[in-house]
């Protein structure tokens, strides 16, 4: 078989001057046949064997990166949600117990992140789902690599509006626990959370899957924004064309990272995630592909529009690349890690309104942004509310990673540092929800025919 | 024994030498070259060469430093990238 230089070098320039790669490779861990009484047996048995599968994802991923010349950036484990290990643990700070040996698992193998502390409540919640609740800004302050998660909503169970009150008054505390209220930033709320997410923070292996699982995360706006520069003159038919020929191009670089690293840690392999994710880098950002499509700014008129064109090219590219394409697949537009989303709420052209608006075609929610400090707890699980219902009626996921940041009023800028960038403190509408959310109790499923 | 084959793209600025050299970089290293292909694209000189490397004892990881290193030496940019990578990416 014969390839043309144009196609090798394209592939090389993708990489070299376009960020294209494999943004993370997620091991999923079943964890229940660990469950015991005795908290710290379950946390030392969890951590060995964590330690151990960690240590070897490091390694054959740096191994195949080596060999097949494509970059793997990060390497994570997620784990059954925490709610269910704990629940037969009557020592109180077993949810505590677990997370430290969690995160000393995750720093002992050198994996970046370990996700899955958390519980699935869209309907009600058990004991042991409300003991990891109000641990969280304990657990999220005091360890490292640690992630957690809550599903609140979904379009078969409606909403708990019961957890989602209390969530604002443990986000309050997650944000005092630490600077600049980091621990919010490795903690997601959701609504129709999928099961094999390799993204973080909202990464966990869920109920159905097998005892391991091998996930794989492309990413490459890098790629598309260089593509959709090169036709300026394209109409949106065409642009869409030539999104999904790209996005093609990378998710089968993806499936083959995926397929031969599942191989060769001897797991099945689960899903290709074709999410568009930015990174801090310059060049690296979602936004700049919409203005690159004719957008002065992100959150001009257009916007909403010119997101869900490129968001249907993804997928269409995607789909047709991979039989295995899952997790959230769609397009992260976090705030404080996109250069264009951070400029276009520093000049005013990108408000939280308009922000929710784009969420509604775009699968992966509010996704680190800094509101102001004395944001009450009631307005933050007003906001939640807002954006899972967008899941819930849609029959997708949404998700909100939100940071009441310390101290800070509108117009503040608070840095997190590396991969978590910056972000610019976001106004709040003034008028207050509080009263509506603290009606509490469960928000009805939604129909889901008489569709118009 | 299944082939391992990679492709070498040099990019960078013309001059004299580059394929001679990094022909003889592999050829110490024990990869056999397959085919070479050259284009000035975008005003950028590119080189692509297919090795086939199944009896080189530098492997993979070993001819990636070395030709990094010689690529510096030229004031080049150099990948290498497996040809299952080129192959999945560019055909169905």
């Amino acid at each position: 078989m014969e390839f043309g230089v144009e196609e090798v070098f394209e592939t090389a320039g993708m990489i070299l001057f376009e960020h294209f790669d494999i943004r993370a490779v997620t091991l999923g861990v079943n964890l229940k046949d660990l469950i015991d009484r005795d908290a710290g047996r379950l946390a030392q048995d969890a951590g060995e064997r964590l330690a151990g599968l960690g240590k070897r994802l490091v390694s054959e991923a740096g191994a195949l990166s080596e060999s097949m010349g494509l970059p793997i950036i990060n390497k994570r484990l997620s784990i059954t949600p925490a709610a269910w290990l704990i629940e037969p643990c009557a020592q109180a700070d077993a949810p505590l117990v677990l997370a430290q040996a969690l995160d000393r698992a995750a720093c002992e193998a050198g994996v970046d992140f370990i996700g899955g502390f958390g519980a699935l409540v869209q309907k009600g919640t058990t004991a042991a789902d409300r003991r990891v609740m109000e641990s969280l800004p304990q657990v999220l302050s005091s360890t490292q690599r640690l992630c957690g998660f809550l599903n609140l909503a979904s379009t078969l169970a409606g909403m708990n509006m019961d957890a989602i009150v209390r969530l604002g008054h443990i986000l309050k505390d997650m944000a005092a626990a630490g600077p600049n209220g980091i621990a919010c930033a490795k903690f997601v709320a959701f609504c129709n959370a999928p099961e094999d997410n390799p993204f973080m923070a909202g990464a966990f292996h869920g109920g159905g899957e097998a005892d391991a699982a091998l996930n794989v995360g492309i990413s490459g706006p890098g790629v598309v924004r260089a593509v959709v520069d090169k036709h300026p003159d394209a109409d949106l038919t065409e642009l869409s064309e030539i999104i999904r020929r790209t996005v093609f191009k990378i998710t089968r670089g993806g499936e083959l990272v995926g397929r031969e690293l599942a191989r060769r840690l001897g797991v099945p392999f689960g899903v290709v995630d074709i999410s568009l994710a930015p990174t801090t880098a310059m060049g690296d950002s979602v936004g700049r592909i919409l203005e690159g499509m004719g957008l002065e700014r992100v959150g001009a008129p257009g916007t909403t529009a010119a997101l869900a064109l490129l968001i249907d090219a993804v997928k269409k590219g995607g789909a047709m690349a991979s039989g295995r394409v899952g997790g959230l697949s769609g397009t992260f537009i976090p705030v404080s890690e996109d250069e264009a989303m951070i400029e276009a709420v520093e000049v005013g052209a990108l408000s939280l309104e308009k922000l929710e608006a784009m969420t509604a075609v775009c699968s992966v929610g509010l996704d680190m942004f800094a509101v102001p400090g004395d944001t009450s707890a009631a307005t933050l699980s007003a906001i939640i509310a807002d954006e899972l219902s967008i899941g819930m009626a849609n029959d997708k996921t949404t998700g909100v990673r939100v940071i009441p940041a310390p101290g800070t009023v509108a117009g503040d800028s608070v840095d997190f540092g590396g991969l978590l960038g910056r972000a610019p403190v976001m106004p709040v509408n003034r008028f207050s929800g509080a009263a509506f959310v603290a009606r509490g109790g469960r928000m009805p499923a939604p129909v889901r025919s008489l569709r118009n | 024994m299944e082939k391992e084959r990679v492709f070498v793209v040099v990019l960078g600025k013309d001059q004299k030498g580059i394929i001679a050299q990094v022909s003889g970089l592999l050829f110490k290293h024990g990869a056999n070259i397959e085919d070479v292909q050259q284009k000035v694209m975008d005003g950028t000189f590119v080189m692509t060469m297919l090795a086939d490397i199944t009896e080189s004892a530098s492997g993979s990881a070993g001819l990636r430093r070395a030709l990094d290193e010689l690529a510096e030496s030229l004031g080049l940019k150099v990948m290498l990238h497996n040809e299952a990578v080129i192959k999945a990416m560019h055909r169905i």
